[in-house]
């Protein structure tokens, strides 16, 4: 029996581990389409799109990896969430069919008028799903009414004044997150231009966190206990005064001048705090309120089968991953681009 | 009852699914193929050091980061659909193949995608050793998704190694088991054959359209077609005796899918014909207008021309699949089989004769046949989904009773938000597939990419960059 628990607990780490990877990996490259808008050459769209065309394939596979694991390892959690969010899931599966068919269609476009459709559909298609993200997020921690083992809400449970404001949240987190990445790929007159856009969405994105992080205790009883009371606050105090650390250093290397890659990095421990907050808040739940993870678990034979697999092939996608990563490093040469 | 447009909820999901699976294959079909075949190509370039071999390999590179991009988008879509659309099925069933799956995700769709960047782009920066490495890395990991969702699939029709528990789920008993279940060797061979034929089939149409067009000096056009129709004399054959097994194989565990497939609504105690064509009546359960060749049916499925077979006689009503759909798919997928092994066998007559890149009328079949594959494949599934009705697992879980929650108006919308957005997206990816078929494989083909472009400092003016990067794709036919 004890054996079956830990496995169960190594799945929630892995699961949490590959949604994590997802969300600052997707999240710069569609944060990348978040920022289109605001740039309107072609040229500047060119370069921009070519910072992650080599990578965001790959980056998209944690999400499999994420609702493969969910399926695999907690079906029963699997099972309730897709229907409780079915509208805003479907939503997002659409949008990341059009922005990444962007990827190639944008270069095969031949008139205009397809460019710019190409160039709407990546837009669209990022902040559409940048936005389902945040909405689906929210509406997991608002809690899901079940019933057996079925979802047994209605059909616009997910949509409210909270699930929104984590959608936006999500939406500024995304650009600011693809700024500080271009940041850190591009020169010259442009990165002047990222590095202001970026200032802005840190903002933004300070707000956000703070507006969700007040938020979510008003949520229920369960959230409210889990952060303040004792003694766990000793354990959770630390999150916020480190996340207000990081911040202040963020602005540091936003405002003053220092390396390229310090906004991108810091940004990638802010957003990881943030996780380790959700993290916090949810624990041990695989449903908000309802079922715990040990509720939801596939048996110990599923479990263990994958982990074996999990422990010996997710390092060795790490490492081939950070490969790709480093044959593309450095500053993009916009004279040359990628062949 | 709660319907949309007069279907009920689980009838949409069934639409839903199989209308996504349907379009998502279609990219796999190819994109498994064309790897392998990229991947040969590459080879082949660094080992002859014959330019030609460069020149083709840029330009299917190109009409290879297409489909596997529409390959990656709507298959993302399938990973989902289990739990929207399935949830009972994904609740009762999640414990068996959702770690068949997440292998899957492990060992081929990260190998995929992490080294496509690479092939793509990176010939330059990494150097040729690498690169072959990339496209090697590539080609398998398209070989080991198909092998990981096929046993999938296989454990779907023929399932064993489970238990169930007492909350209803399928508990995993015997890993081996459950992979190695009896009809995925035979589903793998078959599928991936398929893929392999497919891809013949597009690469020689395109270079038969060619030779057609007076390219026939072009050493890239001529190449491509000679190679694809290699292919076709050598896979075709096989293709068609690994279906045969397949079908004995399927006769041993799913008897009332062949049944369908055959149209056999009576059991034949001595001998049963082949028939060729009739029109099934699943109401009145009988084959009217049958024509056959009496006893063949059962030569081909016992190897005895007087061997009984059963037929849907002895099966319930409401366990048979829909009659009328398996019977005709099974058929389209077998004529185009032989239709495959024809145009294979010709071009290897014209290949003798030396007039394979003169040969007129054998580029026009092959023309006629490019899409022959994906079509072949997609009633081949039809056959293979339709015929394990009304079960989702064998036998073992209905598909009536394996739907979501889910109002029939939330699952019609979202079909019709698939079918509309489906047909618009890849149907303007296969038209620009088109295109850069349409053009012959030049001198000097691009990349995949043209440079983005000077920023701002450059000697260049930026309408001239227009012209160059707008038309990357502007056919150099020469
Ligand atoms: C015989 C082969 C085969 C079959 C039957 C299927 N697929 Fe597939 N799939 C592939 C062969 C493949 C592939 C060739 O490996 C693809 C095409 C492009 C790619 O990335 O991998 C792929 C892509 C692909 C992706 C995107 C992977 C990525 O992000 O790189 C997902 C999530 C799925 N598939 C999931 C499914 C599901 C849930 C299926 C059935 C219900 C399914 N596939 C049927
Ligand atoms: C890739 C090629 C495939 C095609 C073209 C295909 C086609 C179809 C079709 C036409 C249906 C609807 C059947 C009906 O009308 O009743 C269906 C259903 C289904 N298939 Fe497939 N299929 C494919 C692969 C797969 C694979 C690999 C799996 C499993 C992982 C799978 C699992 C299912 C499930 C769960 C359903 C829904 C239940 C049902 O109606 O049977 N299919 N498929
Ligand atoms: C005369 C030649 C052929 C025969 C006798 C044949 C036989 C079969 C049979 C019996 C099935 C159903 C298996 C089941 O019940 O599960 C099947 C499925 C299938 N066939 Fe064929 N086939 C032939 C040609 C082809 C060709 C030319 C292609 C594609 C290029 C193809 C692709 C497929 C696919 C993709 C499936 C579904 C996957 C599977 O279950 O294997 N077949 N075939």
């Amino acid at each position: 029996m004890f054996y079956s628990i830990d496995l169960t607990v190594a799945w929630a780490f892995l699961l949490a581990f590959s949604v994590f990877v997802y969300v600052v990996l997707d999240g710069f490259d569609l944060g990348i389409g978040i920022l289109y808008p605001f740039f309107r050459k072609k040229e500047d769209r060119d370069i921009m799109m070519n910072s992650v065309a080599p990578v965001w394939d790959g980056n998209e596979t944690w999400l499999v990896l994420g609702g493969g694991g969910l399926f695999a390892a907690f079906p029963l959690a699997y099972a309730v969430i897709m229907p409780a969010v079915y509208p805003a899931i479907i939503a997002m599966l659409l949008a990341l069919i059009f922005r990444g068919v962007a990827f190639e269609y944008r270069w095969r476009a031949t008139s205009r008028l397809s460019k710019r459709a190409w160039d709407a559909a990546f837009i669209g298609g990022s902040v559409t799903a940048a936005l389902a993200q945040g909405i689906i997020l929210g509406a997991f921690l608002q809690g899901i009414e079940v019933e057996g083992r079925a979802y047994a809400g209605g059909w616009w449970d997910w949509l409210t004044p909270f699930s929104v404001l984590c959608g936006l949240a999500v939406v500024v987190g995304y650009a600011f997150l693809g700024a500080c990445w271009l940041n850190m790929k591009l020169e010259g007159e442009i990165q002047h231009r990222v590095r202001i856009m970026a200032r802005a969405f840190f903002v933004a994105t300070l707000a956000g966190i703070i507006a969700v992080s007040v938020a979510t205790p008003f949520l229920g009883a369960g959230y409210a206990a889990r952060w303040f009371g004792w003694p766990q606050i000793a354990l959770t105090a630390p999150v916020p005064l480190l996340i207000g650390g990081i911040a202040l250093l963020l602005a540091r290397s936003l405002f003053a001048h220092g390396r390229d890659i310090w906004p991108f990095l810091l940004a990638l421990a802010l957003f990881a705090l943030c996780f380790l907050g959700l993290g916090v808040s949810i624990w041990p739940l695989a449903i908000p309120q309802e079922i715990t993870i040990w509720e939801a678990a596939a048996p110990a034979k599923s479990q263990l089968f994958m982990f074996v697999g999990a422990i010996v092939l997710v390092p060795i996608i790490l490492a081939y991953t950070g490969y790709a990563y480093w044959v593309f490093r450095g500053k993009l040469d916009p004279e040359k681009g990628y062949h | 009852m709660d319907t949309f447009l007069g279907f009920d909820a689980v009838m949409l999901a069934r639409m839903q699914f199989g209308f996504t699976v349907a379009f998502h294959f279609i990219f796999p079909a190819f994109s498994i193929g064309l790897a392998s075949f990229l991947a040969v190509l590459n080879g082949l370039y660094l080992w002859r050091k014959n330019e030609a071999y460069l020149r083709l390999f840029k330009y299917w590179l190109k009409i290879f980061a297409i489909t596997f991009a529409m390959g990656v988008v709507s298959g993302i879509t399938m990973s989902y659909q289990f739990g929207t659309n399935w949830s009972v099925f994904s609740d009762i069933a999640g414990p068996v193949i959702g770690p068949l799956m997440a292998y899957e995700v492990l060992t081929a769709f990260f190998l995929e995608a992490g080294f496509l960047g690479i092939m793509i782009f990176g010939r330059d920066k990494v150097g040729p050793g690498l690169h072959m490495f990339a496209c090697l890395m590539v080609a398998v990991g398209t070989a080991i998704s198909a092998t990981w969702i096929l046993s999938v699939n296989s454990w779907m029709q023929t399932p064993q190694g489970f238990a169930i528990a007492e909350n209803g789920q399928f508990v995993p008993e015997d890993w081996w088991a459950i992979i190695f279940n009896p009809s995925f060797p035979y589903r793998l061979a078959h599928t991936l054959t398929a893929a392999y034929l497919t891809t013949a089939f597009i690469v020689g149409g395109v270079g038969a359209w060619h030779l057609i067009r007076g390219h026939g000096e072009n050493p890239g056009v001529r190449t491509m077609f000679s190679m694809a129709m290699w292919m076709a004399t050598i896979v075709a054959p096989m293709q068609i005796f690994l279906g045969d097994m397949h079908g004995l194989n399927t006769l041993e565990h799913q008897p009332a899918k062949v049944m369908a497939m055959e149209g056999h609504f009576d059991s034949h105690p001595e001998g049963a014909p082949l028939y060729l064509f009739g029109i099934p009546d699943q109401e009145a359960q009988e084959l009217k207008y049958a024509i056959g060749i009496p006893k063949l049916s059962s030569l081909i499925l016992k190897h005895h021309l007087d061997a009984p077979l059963a037929g849907l006689d002895t099966i319930p009503r409401e366990d048979q699949p829909p009659v009328a759909i398996v019977f005709w798919s099974f058929r389209i997928m077998v004529g185009l089989g032989f239709a495959m092994m024809g145009v294979g066998l010709w071009s290897l007559w014209a290949r003798f004769r030396g007039r394979l890149y003169e040969a007129g009328w054998l580029h026009r079949a092959a023309l006629v046949m490019g899409p022959s594959g994906l079509v072949a494949v997609i009633a081949g599934w039809i056959t293979t989904e339709v015929g394990r009705q009304p079960y989702v697992v064998y036998g073992a879980l209905r598909t009536a009773e394996a739907h979501s929650p889910l109002g029939a108006s939330a699952v019609g919308t979202s079909l019709i938000a698939f079918v509309v957005i489906y047909f618009v997206v890849f149907g303007a990816g296969v038209a620009y597939i088109l295109k850069l078929m349409h053009h012959a494989p030049a001198l000097g083909e691009r990349g995949v990419r043209v440079e983005p472009g000077p920023i701002r400092t450059s000697g260049i003016t930026p309408d001239r960059q227009m012209r160059e990067s707008g038309h990357d794709i502007a056919p150099e036919t020469s």
